[in-house]
């Protein structure tokens, strides 16, 4: 009898290539995913050693992380985010790689339009130079980030070197509360392990609570995997995940559908596996959480005080805590409810989908928000933005106050002029509260789309249930 | 990759806990398309006020960390996005080592790519070397990779752990990409058994 394996290990074994001693193994890239940050210095080295992409036809470009979020019809005034963007659709011409730029009706955050347009399927193994990556893990795909180096090594040879990881499960078992939701849950787990809980593993999320999100939100647990330390999370695929992909434009179609669907029945992980490590979270116990520090690992529920200083006993962590106060301006042993914010963003690769954009009008919708908070809503891609108009909700939140904007990146990294002024706050559905991650001088709160609509209506932070 | 020799060296000592990859090089100066110039942004914000001057007490800008070549960072170094603009902007800067007690996995495998060693130390090893530097900021520690040996000031010796592949990578400059494009053959021998099932080229 075979041992009982993980999905994680029935991945990793189907694609190895092959593995000399003492060398990393050879891992084949079923998906690569390309934007314009991470790739122009990837491009320039095949350049330099004269080989072509040896995959175009698994290789896929999007413009997302620098690209404006204004109309699409202007002209692009930061000069050196136009240049990028141009050496993305050179470099795909070029080397024949398919991209979705900036005028495509495909364009969208990378992590958005490959789901969406079937091209991540359960077994796959995905990567994109972008740390988000894990977010396809939603549909049982081994998918993490790289670097540009691995970018090159990519494009060239469809290969990695790579070594195994340990594997992770994370178990959430029982109901979510009303008001409590995906990001909620890996902010719960996060806060739990901490920024570096998960360093050398692969999570697989499993238990009733997660069998119970739609796919959407599966995407936005497994987004955030690297947030604890993990460069993989997945969720080994189940029914949701076959009618997700069912008829999306690159998914298998007609007998190749019946296998496809029969292969990926297999890869659930066998009863008996072990896993390196786990832990469990109870949904029932969960709250709307929210972050108050300078990593994703300092969250805590809504109502909570914040975690005091002074009640910290080990020094390098104490002081951590003092500095990412100060930074925030914030005083420990106190709850952040009521606290004013200055804007509230929904989007990003986390929360930027249509169940996503649904979840804050539900909040907005017939209401206004607070006359001194800026509400950013960035549908994550054109699919989306399509969709959303189609049920009126930009009508939903322009009436409300908001601004609606074109698909992208925007204020989660503000590399294109979405940015925070030094001092403001603000409350985000995107995924990292680092300083100046929103622009230099900026505080983030990092929650739920319904929270931060909550929050864009109050004006200060607010537990979401008191306006259900 | 330019091969990695032993060295000896004083210490830039930067000792906070979870240095993200945003703090190493904002996310603003991404947009470039070549590799250069990131040093004079390697911690921006921690290294320049308001007006863009550099801040006279940030450990970057004081004079005796013109050429150091190690970094001594707190625990989780690197966490984060996968930018490979922070091991560039680190090395561009000087360093060929950073020490801490843990690395985030992306920064660590970027690191190795660029000559630039991550120096896993435990924990008291880490907390004798801050005290030896706050003693003695002019003191210095040798790196030898092939014997994975970090000599501290008081002349003590701790092991650090690197995979052998890397070691050699490391120490022999290897092309990572040029390993792996000898294995063609067999690259091609599993393109023929494995099917990705899709053509993002199609439609």
């Amino acid at each position: 009898m075979t041992k009982p394996r993980t999905i994680i290990e029935k991945i990793w074994d189907a694609h190895v290539v092959n593995e000399q001693p003492g060398a990393p193994a050879l891992l084949y890239i079923d998906l690569h995913l390309v934007h314009e940050v991470t790739s122009p210095q990837a491009f320039q080295g095949l350049r330099e050693r004269g080989i072509k992409v040896r995959r175009p036809d698994l290789t896929v470009a999007t413009a997302d992380h620098s690209i404006p979020t204004t109309d699409r019809s202007l002209p692009i005034l930061d000069n050196i985010g136009k240049f990028q963007l141009d050496e993305l659709d050179r470099n795909c011409r070029d080397f024949g790689v398919r991209c979705y730029g900036i005028h495509s009706d495909k364009q969208g955050i990378v992590h958005v339009i490959g789901p969406e347009l079937g091209l991540t399927q359960p077994g796959m193994t995905v990567v994109c130079g972008d740390s988000h990556t894990a977010t396809h893990g939603a549909f049982g795909a081994l998918a993490f980030g790289i670097g540009t180096s691995q970018v090159e090594h990519v494009l060239a040879t469809q290969c990695l070197l790579q070594r195994k990881s340990k594997t992770f499960q994370v178990r959430v078992d029982g109901a979510l509360k009303p008001g409590v939701t995906a990001k909620d849950i890996i902010l719960g787990l996060i806060a739990k392990i901490g920024i570096g809980g998960g360093t050398g593993c692969v999570f697989e999320y499993t238990g009733s609570a997660i069998r119970a999100l739609g796919m959407e939100q599966r995407m936005t647990v497994c987004n955030m995997s690297i947030e604890g330390g993990a460069r993989a999370g997945l969720i080994a695929p189940d029914d949701l995940t076959f009618q997700y992909l069912h008829g999306r434009p690159h998914a298998p179609k007609g007998a190749a559908w019946e296998s496809a669907v029969a292969r990926w029945k297999q890869l659930a992980t066998d009863a008996g596996a072990s896993y390196d490590r786990e832990v469990s979270i109870d949904a029932d116990q969960l709250e709307p959480m929210i972050t108050y520090g300078t990593n994703p690992g300092m969250g805590v529920a809504i109502n909570a005080p914040l975690p005091d200083p002074s009640q910290i006993a080990d020094p390098a962590q104490r002081e951590s805590m003092i500095q990412a106060l100060r930074y925030m301006d914030l005083e420990g042993g106190k709850p952040l409810l009521g606290r004013p914010v200055n804007v509230v963003f929904i989007g990003s690769c986390t929360n930027s989908r249509i169940s996503d954009l649904r979840s804050a009008a539900s909040i907005l919708k017939g209401r206004k928000v607070n006359p001194n908070v800026r509400v950013m809503v960035v549908p994550g891609s054109q699919a989306v933005k399509r969709e959303a108009e189609a049920e009126g909700l930009p009508e939903i939140f322009r009436a409300a106050g908001c601004d609606w904007r074109e698909p992208g990146c925007s204020m989660c990294i503000a590399m294109n002029g979405d940015q925070l002024e030094p001092g403001q706050y603000s409350v985000s559905t995107s995924n990292r509260n680092f300083e100046g991650r929103q622009g230099k001088g900026g505080r983030t709160f990092l929650a739920s789309p319904l929270t931060a609509a909550a929050a864009a209506l109050t004006g200060v932070v607010t537990d979401v249930r008191t306006l259900l | 990759m330019k091969p990695f020799t032993n060295f000896s060296s004083r210490m830039v000592v930067l000792p906070v806990n979870n240095i993200d990859t945003d703090q190493i090089i904002p996310a603003r100066f991404l947009k470039i398309t070549t590799k250069e110039g990131l040093d004079k942004h390697l911690f921006q914000d921690w290294r320049y006020d308001e007006s863009g001057q550099p801040k006279p007490d940030f450990v970057l800008n004081l004079p005796r960390a013109r050429g150091c070549e190690i970094l001594l960072a707190g625990d989780n170094f690197g966490c984060g996005s996968s930018r490979e603009h922070a091991p560039w902007a680190l090395t561009q800067f000087g360093f060929r080592a950073v020490i801490s007690t843990s690395f985030a996995d992306i920064f660590r495998g970027n690191s190795l790519k660029n000559s630039l060693l991550p120096i896993t130390i435990p924990a008291e090893a880490h907390a004798e070397l801050l005290a030896a530097v706050a003693k003695d900021p002019e003191a210095q520690v040798a790196v030898d990779l092939p014997a994975q040996k970090l000599t501290l000031p008081n002349g003590r010796a701790v092991e650090f752990p690197i995979d052998e592949f890397s070691k050699h990578c490391l120490i022999e400059g290897v092309d990572e990409l040029g390993y792996i494009l000898k294995r063609e053959a067999a690259i091609r021998e599993f393109e023929m058994r494995h099917d990705p099932g899709i053509d993002t080229l199609a439609g």
